[in-house]
């Protein structure tokens, strides 16, 4: 049987290296699959990926058990997601330039990838709140209290936010039948 | 669950991106040795022995220990009973750097002409740097440019974005901002490694690292934030002088103390580098409250500060008097402070490099190190390339595991880690204790992007760590990119003072000669009021605090934050006041005013200052009149005055008439008193450079 993630995190933070190396192991690729929904880029999520990785040490002392291992790992990288949106925010101004998702999106088009590009547009289109859960909800099959817990809000505001999102992919929907 | 949601959850998934093997490898390696070094330092699991954390419970501890009993042969290291822990947090590189097309995507896709290259750093370096990038590429016209830039830096305010230069760059990046069809990933990720090598090897050869962080960033952790260069350099806070006002109109005049320093250094900064500062970084109460003056202590069972207010002639206009209010704090004696818990941190960027920056900053702490006690606690987090904590808490008589902490700082990398300043807070919570002082000591040439980038929010997060009890003092370092407002922003309202660092001389004045005022409060959000009396000031202007003005209701609001004095700190504050009858009142009577008749004509005002023992929730008061008197004023005093007539010239000097350098210098030469560091002498010598510059 697999040793649990709780089991690894807590002797990881007490200093166990084999531990520390098999729950990165474990847990890269949802890192980054998680990082690629919240910021819409590949090149970001890795770059998120691997600053992850380097605060993990410093930050796997302070798991203490009280939530399950993923949550913390979840919330670890959406509060990461969000740094980097609000350094990528204060960066774009200076530089008069476009947000990541619109960086990505024209790559997206670029590639012609049908399928790519309405997911940029859809995403794209959501408030940062929503994409946040949708990346949890949608994207990682949480339930809504789950998703609730790691981004600290309440199971209701998590459905909710699921209806706005329904709200504004038919807004989409319905903008592109017109086009 | 709906259509909609179906289409994008299968979107999600269909799109999902396969990890880059080699990438993933990399981050896996840097992780490890990341936690390596975080263990190795860490000297175990402190907290396990020492203090227990809640939530922690049965089964944690005995995992750990028998992990540390299994791994570490450490375990004598775990047991000591430290009762001091510093830490210290490193900031990285040039976080705040705009992100701009990358540039990766330029190099590959729309090879830029070797002007643009050489050109765009211009702004960023100085000249001597920009013909050094040049060297070797054809380099035509960057000249220009950086006349320009030069000339504007002189004498803007920070947020005059030098214009030539900016539109320059505009036309030269226009290829990149046109994102032409990309080719795979790998051969652009190829194509920039190569260029990553080049010009790596390029700036190490130079060792000039401003050229690396606006051109590149050399480690692949860094490489988004490097990017187009950044014009913009420093940031001053913008405050009008404060105005003249009518005692009839407006007799209470509040404001906090303020026991910062950085101005007078960046000041000096300036002027020693041949050019007049600009004029928001002239803070009038900060050149006044750099010298240490000789006022009256205060005695043992006293209020933690003296009050001493004292009024003189003007020295440059005979028809008003300047009274100058002045606190000394009591200075404990040393061997009684509690013990301290400090976290450093440091921005190590790729700009920190400079020899005036992390090096200098090194020295400052080792020499800072020497003033501590065996029992107090230093950790260092570093920020950047090197993400994390770089030493845990260690006790200081542990000289050897904190100097060689510091001596592996290394500037270099530029992301930024996730959360430097959250992280110094959190470590710095695990290290206090009741009855200990804990103390984020923050170190940066300038950017704060500290992981929080907005602002706002950064001084929301830093006003609510202050009610844990947690100060924060921010020291600056370097030129060309210093953030004097947010540095000063933050102090503020991190409990702490700003300093700005230019010389180890320097450094030895805020860390060592005044340690223990910069790292012991002995009362918190000191505000001042003072009610002028309209029967006999007819007009009042308070020099300098113009960043540091209360609403008067704040006054006896306790939950509105002001300033903290220090052990032995002192603060002196000067009006300058027209009294009734005077030829020199400005402003006319008003016809249909009726001053308050019946005032007492023996006062000029009334004194109030509120304060709070540090950690107390409510202020007490102190009340003083301020008598109507016409003295000479001590030297003490006349040597503030002239140091308000220095800040007065260097801010354009409304209220001085023909009052000029010469007479400022005059009045410091003859007030110079004492000087045992001769910080006075080196005024007046200031005063002299400015006056020859502002010829």
């Amino acid at each position: 049987m697999e040793t649990p993630d709780e089991a690894l995190a807590r002797a990881a933070g007490s200093g166990d290296r084999e531990a520390f190396a098999a729950l990165l192991e474990r847990h890269y690729d949802r890192i980054l699959r998680l990082g690629w929904r919240l910021l819409g880029s590949a090149a970001e999520a890795e770059d998120l990926a691997q600053d992850i990785c380097l605060a993990l040490p410093g930050k796997i002392t302070g798991f203490r058990g009280e939530a399950r291992f993923s949550t913390w790992l979840h919330r670890v990288v959406v509060n990461a997601a969000h740094d980097r949106r609000r350094r990528a925010a204060t960066r774009t101004k200076a530089a008069d330039g476009w947000g990541d998702w619109e960086i990505a999106r024209r790559a997206e088009v670029a590639e012609a990838a049908e399928a790519a590009d309405w997911l940029a547009r859809a995403m794209g289109a959501l408030p940062e709140d929503l994409r946040d859960t949708v990346a949890l909800v949608l994207g990682e099959e949480m339930t809504h209290r789950e998703a609730g817990e790691v981004l600290g809000v309440s199971e209701g505001t998590v459905s909710w936010r699921m209806s706005e999102v329904k709200h504004h992919l038919r807004a989409l929907a319905t903008a592109e039948e017109g086009r | 669950m709906s259509d909609e949601l179906e289409k994008l959850k299968a979107a999600l998934k269909a799109t999902e991106p396969a990890p880059d093997e080699g990438r993933k490898a990399e981050a896996l390696a840097r992780a490890m040795a990341e936690f390596e070094r975080v263990q190795g330092s860490a000297a175990g699991a402190r907290r396990m022995s020492d203090r227990p954390r809640k939530g922690a419970g049965f089964w944690t501890g005995a995992t750990a220990m028998i992990s540390r009993l299994t791994t570490r042969a450490t375990l004598a290291g775990t047991a000591s009973v430290a009762v001091i822990a510093v830490g210290i947090a490193v900031i990285g590189p040039n976080l705040r750097v705009p992100s701009g097309p990358r540039l990766e995507r330029e190099v590959t896709t729309a090879p830029p002409p070797p002007a643009s290259i050489t050109e765009a750093p211009a702004p960023v370096v100085g000249e001597d740097r920009a013909s050094d990038l040049a060297g070797g590429r054809a380099r035509t016209d960057g000249e220009g440019a950086v006349a320009d830039y030069r000339e504007t830096v002189g004498q803007t305010e920070a947020d005059a974005v030098t214009p030539a230069p900016a539109e320059r760059l505009a036309e030269q990046e226009t290829p990149a901002d046109e994102p032409a069809p990309q080719p795979s990933a790998t051969s652009e990720a190829e194509v920039t490694d190569e260029l990553f090598a080049k010009v790596e090897e390029e700036s190490a050869a130079r060792a000039a690292p401003s050229v690396s962080v606006g051109l590149v960033a050399p480690s692949p952790v860094a490489r988004d934030a490097m990017v187009a260069p950044e014009p913009d350099t420093e940031a001053y806070p913008e405050a009008e002088p404060n105005p003249l006002k009518v005692t009839a109109e407006a007799p209470v005049s509040t404001f906090s103390i303020d026991v910062d320093t950085a101005s007078y250094a960046v000041v000096r900064s300036s002027l020693n580098a041949g050019r007049l500062p600009p004029v928001g970084a002239v803070r009038i109460e900060e050149m006044i409250n750099y010298f240490p003056y000789d006022w009256p202590a205060p005695g043992d069972d006293e209020a933690p500060f003296r009050t001493t207010v004292s009024v003189m002639e003007t020295p440059w206009n005979p028809g008003t008097r300047l009274v100058t209010v002045a606190l000394q704090g009591q200075k404990p004696a040393e061997d009684e402070r509690p013990p301290l818990n400090l976290v450093f941190l440091i921005d190590t960027s790729g700009s920190m490099q400079d020899a005036n920056k992390l090096p200098l900053l090194k020295q400052s702490f080792r020499l800072m190190l020497s003033e501590l006690r065996p029992e107090d606690e230093v950790s260092i987090v570093t920020y950047a390339g090197s993400a994390g904590q770089v030493l845990a808490p260690t006790p200081a008589s542990n000289r050897a595991a904190i100097l060689g902490a510091l001596g592996r700082l290394a500037a270099g990398g530029s992301t930024a880690g996730q959360a430097g300043l959250v992280q110094a807070y959190a470590t710095a919570r695990g290290m206090a204790e009741d009855g200990e002082l804990t103390r984020v000591i923050l170190a940066t040439d300038g950017d704060f992007n500290v992981g929080i980038s907005d602002p706002g929010e950064l001084k929301d997060y830093i006003a609510r760590e202050r009610e844990s009890g947690t100060y924060l003092s921010v020291l600056g370092f370097g030129r060309g990119n210093l953030d004097d407002a947010t540095m000063q922003a933050l102090a503020q309202n991190g409990n702490g003072a700003a300093a700005y660092i230019d010389t180890l001389n320097e450094a030895r004045k805020v860390l060592v000669d005044e340690l223990s005022g910069a790292l012991f409060p002995i009362a918190d959000d000191v505000k001042v009021q003072v009610e002028w009396n309209p029967a006999t000031v007819a007009e009042y202007r308070l020099i300098g605090y113009e960043t540091r003005a209360l609403a008067r209701e704040d006054f006896n609001n306790d939950r509105v934050d002001a300033g903290e004095i220090g052990a032995g700190h002192s603060v002196t504050a000067i009006y300058e006041i027209t009294p009734v009858g005077s030829e020199a009142v400005l402003t006319e009577p008003l016809r249909y005013g009726t001053p308050e008749a019946g005032s007492t004509e023996s006062e000029f005002g009334f004194l109030r200052l509120r304060y709070k023992e540090p950690g107390e929730e409510t202020s007490r008061l102190i009340e003083t009149p301020i008598p109507v008197d016409t003295g000479e004023g001590g030297a003490e005093a006349r040597f503030a005055a002239a140091i308000a007539g220095f800040g007065q010239l260097l801010t354009g000097a409304t209220y001085l008439g023909d009052w000029g350098w010469d007479d400022a210098i005059a009045l410091a030469t003859t007030a110079r008193g004492e000087d045992p560091f001769g910080y006075r002498a080196e005024a007046v010598g200031l005063m002299r450079l400015a006056e020859s510059l502002s010829r």
